[in-house]
């Protein structure tokens, strides 16, 4: 039995004209320390399947289990990395991270809380700038502090909302290694699932790449293996044979089913062969 | 620089262009005092801003303390009452429901609509009087804290979620300061009502402070300490306005 078990998920939500049905039929089964990416465009339901399986909100139908139990909310030992880094503001880095160590381990001394909390902040390379505010730190660095709070709990499952997709590329590329290292690095195995709209950063970071076949409703395509050894790097990706295959199969599947959708619902845009490395939303 | 001058004299020009407006005025009406003579009959309140001559005759700093002492009062009261019903208000769409009907008849209700009824509940002035500025200014309050909460952005709920704090912890540490400068907003105007009742309560009860002078003055017909009493009314006015905007600045969270 897969750690992570999702079977026959639907969704749909309220429209202005009846309901619109986000998700229908969405199986998928993660491994225990498996990282799994969920590879679509935007607006392909990705959010909301991630929202799902994580428990952020409850589905029509189906069911998610995550190690034998069918899931109730958000779980104890379950943390987020999001695309618009959600920290609050009014705190500093350091407050931040504070908040998620004392809200996991309520069990800790205050002091010990606080070591903890400066300790996962060290450990992104943000040991000198604890005492700033969101507002004060970079793009790059928010997101920084942002996967701090997420390993400071010390996570069994890690759900990555688009985690990157803000960023510029020089500074994805930096935090993507540093988040493939977090994930070795701990005293266990992370399960993570990532969504992303990026077929680089899926085959960077993941042991499986599922496709979203866009609907609506939206349904996953066949997962798609990637094999290659550790650490990868992206350089390495661009002429590894296996990296091209995987890349071709993901895009082809991508671009096939936002054709067959074209034709069938008169969609926006017709689809022009796509440029191998461009994003997918640059396709459509 | 030369713009600076010119936009600190520019003021100074429309206060010198009212007064003008006031003496021509003086002129038509008899009964208005004109600004000189004003000055001359108020002068002694205002050079003896803390001299003490009887209960209605004092310095106009002191009656005016007396004033901002009640409607500190009743204003503390008022958003003491005002926050917590504000952000029940914003977390439950049902109370809203429930109450907002009640809220948009209450709001409308003058401050000497209320007094007598508070003279009625509770047999003194004084308490009357705080009842007035409570009832009257909490709205804003109540509203923009209201607003606030349901500002909040999807984003700092789902760090609620995600990190499954407890209800305490969620407003505490996310919902307070979130809201915290529509609060403020909030208070500012409320602030603004709370000034506008308290001349109102004195002028009715006939407490000392500037609206009891007024009241007091008009009846003695000494016409000049009227315009005195207006004038200290809107300049303590626009100074509290001013201050609680320095204090929403400061308190900027977001």
């Amino acid at each position: 039995m897969a750690y992570i078990e999702v079977r026959d998920l639907a969704k749909s939500f309220p429209a202005a004209k009846g309901t619109r049905h986000v998700l229908k039929g969405v199986s998928l089964d993660v491994e225990y320390g498996e990282f799994v990416s969920i590879v679509g465009a935007m607006g392909s339901g990705k959010s909301t399947l991630l929202s799902l399986i994580a428990g952020l909100t409850t589905a029509d139908s189906g069911s998610v289990s995550v190690g034998g139990e069918p899931i109730r909310g958000v779980r104890r030992d379950a943390a987020f990395v999001f695309q618009n880094y959600s920290l609050l503001p009014w705190f500093t880095a350091l407050e931040n991270v504070r908040l998620a160590v004392e809200a996991t381990f309520p069990e800790m001394t205050r002091d010990q809380q606080r070591r903890h909390a400066t300790r996962a902040l060290e450990q992104v390379g943000l040991g000198n700038a604890m005492d700033r505010r969101p507002k004060q730190l970079s793009g790059g660095m928010r997101q920084r502090v942002a996967i701090a709070r997420a390993f400071a709990t010390k996570p069994q499952v890690l759900f990555l909302d688009e985690p990157f997709g803000a960023l510029d590329a020089l500074t994805r590329e930096t935090l993507q290694q540093e988040l493939s290292r977090l994930c070795s690095e701990g005293d266990h195995p992370v399960t993570t699932v990532m969504i992303t709209n990026s077929v680089e950063e899926a085959i960077l970071l993941s042991d499986r790449i599922v496709p979203i076949i866009p609907g609506p409703p939206a349904t996953l395509g066949t997962p798609i293996p990637v094999e290659l050894s550790r650490p990868r790097s992206l350089a390495q990706l661009a002429h590894d044979e296996q990296a091209t295959h995987v890349r071709a199969h993901i895009v082809s599947t991508l671009t096939a089913s936002v054709r067959g959708r074209t034709l069938s619902s008169a969609g926006h845009a017709t689809a022009p062969a796509a440029s191998l490395v461009t994003p997918v939303e640059e396709i459509r | 620089m030369a713009k600076r001058i010119v936009n600190m004299l520019l003021p100074l020009c429309g206060i010198g262009m009212a007064v003008l407006v006031w003496w021509a005025a003086s002129r038509l009406v008899s009964d208005l005092p004109s600004p000189f003579r004003t000055w001359e009959e108020s002068k002694v309140y205002i050079l003896e801003p803390l001299t003490y001559r009887g209960e209605t005759d004092q310095g106009i700093v002191l009656l005016a303390y007396y004033s901002l002492l009640r409607v500190a009062r009743g204003f503390l009261l008022g958003i003491a009452i005002a926050t917590p019903i504000g952000f029940l208000l914003g977390v439950s769409p049902t109370l809203t429901r429930m109450f907002d009907p009640i809220m948009q008849v209450l709001r409308p209700i003058s401050p000497l609509a209320w007094l007598p009824l508070g003279l009625v509940l509770f047999q003194k002035s004084e308490p009357a009087a705080l009842f007035a500025i409570a009832v009257c200014s909490m709205w804003p309050t109540v509203i923009n804290t209201m607003m606030g909460v349901r500002a909040i952005p999807q984003d700092y709920w789902n760090v609620a979620k995600v990190l499954r704090l407890s209800k305490f912890t969620t407003f505490t540490k996310i919902i307070v300061p979130a809201t915290l400068p529509y609060m403020f907003t909030g208070y500012r105007l409320s602030l603004g009502i709370a000034w506008l009742v308290i001349v109102a309560s004195e002028m009715l009860t006939g407490t000392p402070g500037v609206g009891g002078f007024l009241w007091q003055e008009y009846n003695s017909l000494v016409y000049a300490h009227i315009l005195l009493a207006i004038i200290t009314i809107g300049v303590v006015g626009f100074v509290l306005d001013r201050l609680m905007g320095v204090a929403e600045s400061k308190l900027r969270t977001i």
